[in-house]
């Protein structure tokens, strides 16, 4: 069951010829896949994120000039706020194809899972207005290169990419005595009656990045570590938007220095000396060398790949080689790999909508011409794409995933998609080349007994062995 | 059935009307399936921390504009004003139903309330929310679930009895008592000859065999009440995520269904306004104009259960007293709470003020929490679904000693 487990658990699921290219050498197929960048499966012509940040800054001055030209309820206002969802709307959709057909087509269906959980461990939410058009780039720009890289580099792409700049509001954070909070304060002394606007932090970012992106939340930080690191990434923001926030290349990463609460700063009993963005830096640099942080990560690559209750003798060895290693994620993944716990027979994890989807489109040997399939797909599944609704990603626990309402959506998709098989390939067929040594006598039984081929198909779908890995 | 004689009353009442509620299209079979008096209850989870501050403005409190600054609601009176409760808070301007049930009697006002969660991880916050516990981890069932499994026996099925208004079953509700989702997206055309197969296929798999058995009730029990093509189209348009109205209606229909579930758990999130918040305008004010509005179609939408329910809507903390550097607020402690419906003795707000004076601020930043949330749990699970104390203390929440159970918040 070597090659079934490598290709169906880390995998996304078999194509045809995927069974038999990993039969050989598994852990080998497996770990040729995490070298170098991963860049997506098909040539997409996708925007970059500046030049999509560029258009929604573009949209929003169109608003503001229709907002001031009309009444707040009028039905141009509504047409102003349109713009702004329709100026990164086409994007959204674009990106959720790309990823779509990368994970139905990839050869390097392993390093393409990794690069979704460190998408889901990384994660922004497009239902975010500001993030709507720029999730899917954090995924593609910060995430695709160093999937396969250092755990520092990937760290550091990824807190510096306007997407999570924005996500978590980190952009206008203020430090109190910066230079923008000192010659502010000095106008607003000449000139008393203006209404004050207070200067200073905004700690989301700085708390999210150690409670979900490295230490965890019981990573031994308090909340003076918290508003200190908050400090020390005052002026990471994002470049272009109005008067005096004009400066830098409109949606790319810019450190404002202006911004930036000056002066050294202790944060988890070490004091940081750097001056301007370094500071930010070299907290990431040590975060990313952590005990806490390599057990944080080496759980969380557990409970992806193996069970939902890690077990603990493979977390170990993960963290290990993470410490070991200084981070180097092709390693952290070859202990992963070459952990006994990772071949256990029994699949222990229930697939999630996207496992589901993608296995699928593996399965039937498709690819998704259009967004709305995709799109329309995930909200019928309750997964709608880039869109988590929370920092923390979405939940990697099958509780989270098993309600019967939720197996009922299931059930009507796979019913839709076996009424559009069209393959000439008989279902027991299918069953063999997707599931292997998986596919359970009965299932097989009944998909012989199934009325049409069709049902045959949402059968094999609906199966245990199917949904899960 | 501790009030037979109001019972009829409210179902005569309910009759009277049920002309006019068909003409809406309204749920005909309710007509028959409104059988008892047994108690609703009805939790609603914000999640990602409401501000309280906002949501339930101390304005009479001196310090409060000052911290709140330009997030603060001014006193009643002016045009953003805040609703009066009473000489020192009000509600935010867009909670207009809530404080049109209170000045009916039908709604409690919490303050200065929290779980026992002191950290501030949305993630730990709504676990100890869910879990009943004072820690973040220790169970993996909630506390709903302990008490519905501790519910005196009445009519229904086992597992017709709570349900989660979405796809999966929150940690509020997951436990040994089995339970049904069902999203406000309908799932039509399911053949039946599929869904026998499939549970033939799962015959010897327990946990897709009950899944599926589960599945195909809820399913039934949908389609005893509504009109199933309304509804999927308007859930479709419902905005995504924010799609409370739709998960309401959801709610109170299957509730009114026959043999229908008596408790509910809905979501919704959108609370976490690190970012320009904004005051009696903005991005807040437009999510809590939402949450009234789910509310007033929860309530509509149960009609004659309404005298029978209460209403739980409660979030996993308060937010920062003071606004941040970007014209919101960050993760805090206290917070508000409230409850609200028929069977509630409302018009009170209940809080034990600790004041916003900066010595008076936990950790030099948030509103002190003065009552623990389980007090309010507690008292809901006594008075209102009738959970013996004794269950209460020592398996729905254990450890709660110090949280001891609020009481006459449930009318007699």
């Amino acid at each position: 069951m070597q090659a079934e487990i490598a290709v169906l658990r880390f995998g996304l699921g078999a194509r045809p010829g995927d069974l038999a290219a990993a039969a050989q050498e598994p852990r080998a197929w497996l770990l040729s896949q995490v070298r170098g960048p991963v860049p997506l499966a098909v040539n997409s012509l996708l925007a970059p994120s500046d030049q999509i940040y560029a258009g929604l800054l573009a949209a929003r001055d169109e608003r503001q000039k229709i907002k001031q030209a009309s009444t707040a309820e009028s039905p141009d206002a509504k047409v102003a706020f349109n713009a702004v969802r329709e100026a990164y709307q086409p994007h959204y959709r674009a990106q959720v194809l790309a990823r779509a057909q990368s994970a139905a087509l990839t050869n390097r269906p392993f390093a393409e899972r990794l690069v979704h959980f460190w998408s889901n461990h990384f994660a922004v939410s497009a239902d975010k207005g500001v993030v709507f058009g720029l999730a899917g780039t954090l995924e593609n720009e910060a995430i695709r290169p160093h999937v396969a890289g250092r755990f520092v580099d990937l760290l550091t792409a990824v807190e510096q990419h306007p997407a999570m700049i924005a996500f978590l509001d980190n952009q206008y954070s203020v430090g109190a005595d910066s230079v923008a909070a000192r010659s502010a304060s000095r106008f607003r002394g000449a000139q008393s009656g203006q209404p004050k606007r207070q200067f200073g932090i905004n700690e989301n970012l700085a708390r999210e990045i150690l409670e979900l992106h490295t230490l965890g939340v019981n990573g031994g930080y308090s909340q003076t570590d918290v508003t200190s690191f908050a400090q020390i990434i005052t002026g990471w923001s994002i470049g272009g938007g109005k008067g005096r926030l004009a400066d830098g290349v409109p949606g790319r990463f810019h450190f404002r220095d202006n911004l930036h609460e000056p002066g050294p700063k202790v944060f988890l009993g070490k004091t940081y000396t750097e001056q301007g963005q370094r500071q930010g830096e070299a907290v990431l640099a040590d975060l990313a060398r952590r005990p806490e942080t390599a057990n944080f990560i080496a759980t969380k690559l557990v409970r992806h790949f193996i069970a939902d209750d890690p077990p603990p003798a493979a977390v170990d060895r993960v963290a290990r080689a993470f410490l070991k290693s200084g981070g180097d994620l092709p390693q952290v993944y070859a202990a992963l790999v070459e952990s006994p716990e990772s071949w256990g027979a029994e699949a222990r994890k229930f697939k999630t909508p996207e496992d589901f989807v993608f296995s699928t489109l593996r399965a039937l040997n498709v690819s998704p011409a259009q967004p709305e399939e995709v799109i329309r797909t995930f909200d019928l599944l309750g997964q709608r794409q880039y869109t988590p609704g929370s920092p923390a990603g979405w939940p990697d626990t099958s509780k989270s995933w098993d309600g019967s309402d939720a197996l009922m959506h299931r059930v009507l998709w796979a019913s839709r998609v076996g009424a559009k098989y069209e393959s000439g390939v008989e279902p027991t067929d299918l069953a063999a080349a997707t599931l292997g040594g998986y596919a359970r006598p009965e299932t097989l039984t009944a998909l012989r007994r199934a009325s049409s081929s069709g049902q045959a198909v949402a059968l094999l779908l609906m199966s245990p062995e199917f949904q899960r890995r | 059935m501790p009030r037979p004689l109001q019972m009829n009353s409210s179902r005569r009442r309910f009759l009277i009307g049920a002309g006019a509620l068909a003409a809406t299209a309204t749920i005909p079979n309710a007509l028959f399936a409104y059988t008892g008096a047994s108690s609703r209850l009805v939790v609603v989870i914000l999640r990602g921390a409401l501000d309280g501050l906002a949501a339930v403005p101390p304005y009479g409190d001196p310090d409060y504009a000052s911290l709140h600054r330009e997030l603060a609601i001014a006193a009643p009176g002016g045009p953003d004003g805040a609703l009066a409760l009473n000489n020192i808070f009000g509600l935010h301007p867009s909670l207009r139903f809530l404080h049109e049930r209170f000045g009916a009697g039908e709604l409690v006002v919490f303050d200065a309330v929290a779980s026992p969660y002191r950290d501030r991880s949305h993630f730990d916050g709504q676990n100890v929310l869910e879990n009943g516990l004072t820690k973040p981890i220790g169970t993996a069932d909630g506390w709903l679930n302990r008490a519905l499994a501790a519910l005196p026996r009445g009519g229904g099925r086992p597992g017709d009895r709570a349900v989660a208004i979405s796809q999966n079953v929150p940690l509020i509700l997951r436990g040994e008592a089995p339970v049904i989702s069902k999203s406000p997206q309908t799932t039509p055309d399911v053949d039946e000859d599929l869904l026998t197969r499939l549970a033939d296929l799962y015959s010897k798999d327990d946990w897709f065999s009950a899944r599926l058995s589960e599945a195909v009730q809820t399913e039934k029990m949908v389609d005893g009440t509504a009109d199933s093509n309304a509804m999927s189209k308007e859930a479709a348009q419902a905005a995504y995520p924010n799609r409370i109205g739709a998960v309401a209606r959801m709610a109170s229909e299957l509730m009114r269904s026959d043999g229908g579930p008596e408790i509910a758990v809905i979501e919704a999130s959108g609370w976490d306004t690190h970012a320009n918040q904004g005051g009696s305008k903005g991005i807040l004010a437009t999510r809590l104009a939402g949450l009234d509005q789910g509310l007033k179609s929860l309530a509509d939408g149960l009609g004659p259960l309404w005298p029978h329910t209460a209403v739980l809507v409660v979030t996993e903390f308060g937010r920062t007293a003071a606004v941040n550097g970007t014209r919101g607020t960050d993760h805090g402690t206290g917070g508000c709470a409230f409850l609200m419906g028929g069977a509630v003795r409302g018009g009170q707000v209940i809080a034990d003020w600790p004041g916003l004076k900066r010595t008076a601020l936990l950790d030099n930043r948030d509103l002190k929490p003065t009552l623990d949330l389980r007090s309010v749990f507690k008292a809901v699970l006594d008075e209102h679904m009738h959970v013996d104390a004794n269950t209460l203390a020592k398996r729905v929440f254990p450890d709660s000693s110090g949280a001891r159970p609020l009481q006459g918040l449930i009318r007699a």
